[in-house]
C-alpha cells in the first residue's frame, strides 16, 4: 500500500501514515537529467567531474552484473547485488577523502570501488574462500559486516578515536532501512550524539529488508529519527549521484569540524533480489520495479551529459568498452582465485601462539596424511 | 501417511498447533508473505492472518523480548531466528530473562516461548549462517534444548515444544530441511515424549551419540562400518536438556565404547558434557575413553573449507577405529 510511486517525485513511502506533508528530499538532478538548484546543497561539478561519476556508476554496475553471472554459474555461493543503489554509493563514496574511514554492510561494492579496493577482493567472501580478505587499513574501508547493524557501533568507536587523535577526518557508516530497527544501530546513534563523534550515518533506504517493506520497520520517515537523538537528519534522492555527493560532503565536513553526527537517508530502491538466494516475486509486485526503473541512477546522468553536450557517443562507447573489459577481467581473476588449503582453517584465529590450535592442526595434518598413503 | 520434507513437517506441525490453540503465534523476520527464508512458515500468514503470523522489525532482541511479554499475557509465541549466527543479538533476552523469569516468580510465571533456530553447516553459506550454538544454551539453566534430525521428529517435536510450558530452544538442521519421510499425521499414539532419546540403529560394538544434522551422517557411518564387520549402535539424543540419561547410559553399558558426534567445536561442546556423564556413570563398563568428533576449535571456516571442518563419514569411522585401539 505504501510503495506506489507518487507522481512527480521520489517521495513514495507514506511511513508517516499520511499525518504529515511528504518530507523534503534533496535532489539536484531529476530523473530526466535536469539540473535543479537547492539553497543548502549546491555543488560545482566540471564536465570532467560528471563524466568521471558516470564512469564510476557504469563500472560498478558492471562489476555487480558480472558477480550476478558468476553466482549463476556456480562460481560464487551467493551475491548481494547493488543494482539500483549505484548513485547512493558512488555519490557518498566520492565524498570521502583518503583519511576518512568507511564501514560497509555486505552490499557496498560501489563504495569499495571508490575506496580503491580491487573488485576481485570483494568476491572472496561470496565465493567462500575467505571471510573478507582485505586489510581495512589499506584503503580505509572496513571488512563487510553481515550481522545487521553491528558495524554502526564500531564506526562510532572509530570516530571517537579520530576525535581523541585530533585528526581531521570523519567516519561514514553504511546500513539499510531494516538495520535501523536493531538495538546496536540505536545505541550507535546515542553514542555518536553524546560524544559528538565525527560520523556520518548513511542509511540506504532501498525500501526492503528481504521481504519486509519499510513500514514494518518505521512509521515515520527514517531521517526524522535523528532529531530524537539530537543530531540532524536529511533525506536525499538516493538515485541522484550529484545530491548524494553534495549532501555527504557537507555532512562529512560538519563531522570533521566538530559539529558531530548527521544521519543521511538515501531514498533509493533495491532493483534486484535481496541476494541471489531470494525470490522477490513472492512478496512484491513487478510494477513497483517498473516505476523505479524510470528513476534509474545512471540514465539521468547520461541524459544530463547528452543534453549539456558534455559527452559524445565516443565517450559513452569508451566507458562501455572499459566496463566490458573490467567484467571479463573480473571473471577471469575470480576463476583463478586459489581455494584455501584445509590447514588454513587454523590460521589467524589468534595473533599469538595457541596450544590448542597447534594441537588440532597437527592432529588434522596427520589425519589428512593418512589419506595420502 | 503423508510424505513430508523436514521443513514441511515443521510447517504442518505449526499449523496443527495453531489450529489447536488460538494463543499460538508465529513471529520473526520474513516469516509472513515470504514464509521464511527456508519456507518453514510458508502459507501460515495467508491462513491465520497477520495478527498471528507476524513479520517483525529486524531485531532479534526485540523478537524474543516481546515474545516474553506476549507469553506473560497468555500467548504462546514461536519465534524464528533466521540463522544460527543471528541468535546472539537475542542472547541477552534468552539468557537473562527468558530462562530465569519463571524461577524468579517462584513459579507464578510461565513462559511457553519456542525459539526456532535453523542450525549447522553444509549448505555453502557465508559466515554466521552455518553455526551450531547449542552449548551456549544447554549451559543456561531454565531452557529446554532440543534438536530434530528427521521429518517425523520435526513434526511431533515442534508441536510438543509449543505445548511445553517452559521455554524451548528448538534447533533445526538446515541442511536436512529437504529430506523426506512418510509421516502418520492422523494419530498421535506413536509420538515419543519430547525429551526421549531414540536408538535409531541397534548395534553391539560401539555407540554413536548424535543429534540434529549428524544423525544421518552417523547412520551412514554405521552402514559403512558394518561392511568391516563392526556393529554400530546409533542413538539420536533429540533432547540435549534434559538429557535422556537412561537411553544413553544403557547403550554405553552395552557397547562399552562411545563416540559423540556434533558439528559444533569439540572444545567446550556438548560432547564434553556427555563424555563426563558417561564416564561417571559407566566407568567400569567402558572399554575406551568416550571420544568426540566435531568441528575444530576455530570460527566456522569459509564454505570452501567446510567439508574439512564438518565431521563426515570418514572422521566418524576414524574415531570408531580409535575407540577399538584401546
Ligand atoms: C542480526 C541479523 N539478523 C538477520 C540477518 C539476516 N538478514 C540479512 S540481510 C537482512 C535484511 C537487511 O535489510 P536492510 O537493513 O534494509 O539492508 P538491505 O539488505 O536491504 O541492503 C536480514 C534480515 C542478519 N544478517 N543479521
Ligand atoms: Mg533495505
Amino acid at each position: 500500500m505504501c510503495h506506489e510511486a507518487a507522481e512527480g517525485g521520489l517521495v513514495t513511502v507514506d511511513a508517516s501514515h499520511g499525518a504529515d506533508a511528504p518530507p523534503e528530499l534533496v535532489q539536484l538532478l531529476t530523473p530526466e537529467g535536469e539540473r535543479v538548484e537547492h539553497p543548502d546543497y549546491d555543488i560545482d561539478l566540471t564536465p570532467e567531474d560528471v563524466r568521471s561519476l558516470y564512469r564510476d556508476l557504469v563500472l560498478v554496475r558492471r562489476v555487480d552484473l558480472e558477480a550476478v553471472a558468476l553466482q549463476r554459474h556456480g562460481e560464487l555461493g551467493i551475491w548481494a547485488s547493488l543494482l539500483g543503489q549505484e548513485a547512493a554509493q558512488i555519490g557518498s563514496g566520492r565524498a570521502l577523502t583518503d583519511a576518512d574511514m568507511a564501514f560497509p554492510t555486505y552490499r557496498e561494492h560501489g563504495v569499495a570501488w571508490c575506496r580503491g579496493v580491487d573488485p576481485v577482493k570483494l568476491l572472496g567472501l561470496f565465493r567462500g574462500v575467505n571471510h573478507g580478505g582485505w586489510d581495512p587499513k589499506e584503503h580505509n574501508f572496513h571488512l563487510y559486516t553481515i550481522v545487521i547493524g553491528s558495524q554502526t557501533l564500531h564506526a562510532v568507536g572509530y570516530a571517537m578515536g579520530i576525535q581523541r587523535d585530533d585528526a581531521s577526518a570523519a567516519t561514514i557508516v553504511y546500513f539499510g532501512d531494516g538495520a535501523t530497527s536493531q538495538g546496536d544501530v540505536n545505541e550507535s546513534f546515542i553514542w555518536a550524539s553524546v560524544f559528538n563523534a565525527p560520523i556520518v550515518f548513511f542509511c540506504q533506504n532501498n525500501q526492503w529488508a528481504i521481504s519486509e517493506p519499510l513500514e514494518k520497520q518505521t512509521r515515520i520517515p527514517l531521517y526524522r529519527r535523528a532529531s530524537g537523538f539530537g543530531f540532524p537528519g536529511i533525506r536525499v534522492d538516493g538515485n541522484d549521484v550529484f545530491a548524494c555527493l553534495a549532501v555527504t560532503r557537507k555532512a562529512l565536513e560538519a563531522a570533521r569540524t566538530g559539529q558531530g553526527p548527521t544521519l543521511i537517508e538515501a531514498f533509493t530502491y533495491r532493483m534486484g533480489a535481496h541476494t541471489s538466494a531470494d525470490d522477490p516475486t513472492r512478496y512484491r509486485v513487478a510494477s513497483e520495479l517498473e516505476a523505479w526503473k524510470l528513476k534509474d541512477p545512471i540514465e539521468r546522468v547520461k541524459s544530463y551529459l547528452f543534453k549539456n553536450e558534455q559527452a559524445d557517443q565516443a565517450f559513452f562507447d569508451a566507458v562501455d568498452a572499459e566496463a566490458d573489459q573490467l567484467g571479463a577481467d573480473l571473471r577471469r581473476r575470480c576463476l583463478a582465485m586459489p581455494d584455501p588449503e584445509p590447514l588454513d582453517i587454523f590460521d589467524h584465529v589468534y595473533r599469538e601462539p595457541h596450544a590448542l590450535m597447534d594441537q588440532e592442526r597437527a592432529q588434522f595434518a596427520a589425519y589428512l596424511e593418512g589419506f595420502a598413503q | 501417511m503423508t510424505v513430508l520434507s523436514l521443513s514441511k513437517a515443521l510447517n504442518e506441525g505449526m499449523r496443527k498447533a495453531m489450529e489447536d490453540d488460538p494463543k499460538v503465534l508465529i513471529m520473526g523476520e520474513d516469516v509472513g508473505k515470504l514464509g521464511g527464508v527456508f519456507r518453514v512458515t510458508d502459507g501460515l500468514q495467508k491462513d491465520f492472518g497477520e495478527d498471528r503470523v507476524i513479520d517483525t522489525p529486524l531485531a532479534e532482541s526485540g523478537i524474543v523480548g516481546t515474545a516474553i511479554g506476549l507469553a506473560l499475557r497468555g500467548y504462546r509465541p514461536v519465534c524464528e531466528i533466521q540463522f544460527d549466527g543471528f541468535i546472539f543479538p537475542a542472547a541477552d533476552q534468552i539468557i537473562t530473562q527468558l530462562a530465569k523469569m519463571p524461577m524468579r516468580s517462584l513459579g507464578a510465571i510461565k513462559l511457553p516461548v519456542v525459539v526456532r533456530v535453523p542450525c549447522g553447516g553444509g549448505i555453502g553459506a557465508v559466515e554466521h549462517h552455518s553455526e551450531s550454538p547449542e552449548a551456549y544454551f544447554t549451559h543456561t539453566a531454565g531452557l529446554r534444548v532440543v534438536s530434530c534430525s528427521n521429518p517425523a521428529d520435526a513434526y511431533t517435536m515442534i508441536q510438543q515444544a509449543i505445548r511445553s510450558d517452559d521455554p524451548v530452544i528448538f534447533f533445526e538442521p538446515k541442511r536436512r530441511y529437504w529430506e523426506k519421510a512418510d509421516i502418520d499425521t492422523s494419530a498421535t499414539d506413536w509420538w515419543p515424549p519430547l525429551h526421549a532419546a531414540k536408538v535409531v540403529r541397534p548395534g553391539t560394538d560401539v555407540t554413536l551419540l548424535a543429534y540434529g544434522p549428524m544423525v544421518k551422517t552417523c547412520l551412514e557411518a554405521a552402514t559403512a562400518a558394518e561392511e568391516d564387520g563392526r556393529s554400530v549402535e546409533v542413538v539420536d539424543l533429540r533432547s540435549l536438556n534434559p538429557l535422556d540419561e537412561a537411553v544413553v547410559m544403557d547403550s554405553a553399558r552395552r557397547t562399552g565404547r562411545v563416540v559423540v558426534v556434533h558439528e559444533a567445536p569439540v572444545n567446550s561442546g556438548f560432547g564434553a558434557e556427555l563424555a563426563a556423564r558417561i564416564t561417571e556413570r559407566c566407568f567400569y563398563h567402558l572399554e575406551s575413553p568416550v571420544l568426540r568428533v566435531g568441528g575444530f576449535s576455530t570460527p566456522y571456516p569459509p564454505s570452501r573449507l567446510e567439508e574439512h571442518y564438518l565431521p563426515d563419514l570418514d572422521r566418524v569411522l576414524d574415531a570408531v577405529d580409535r575407540a577399538f585401539g584401546y
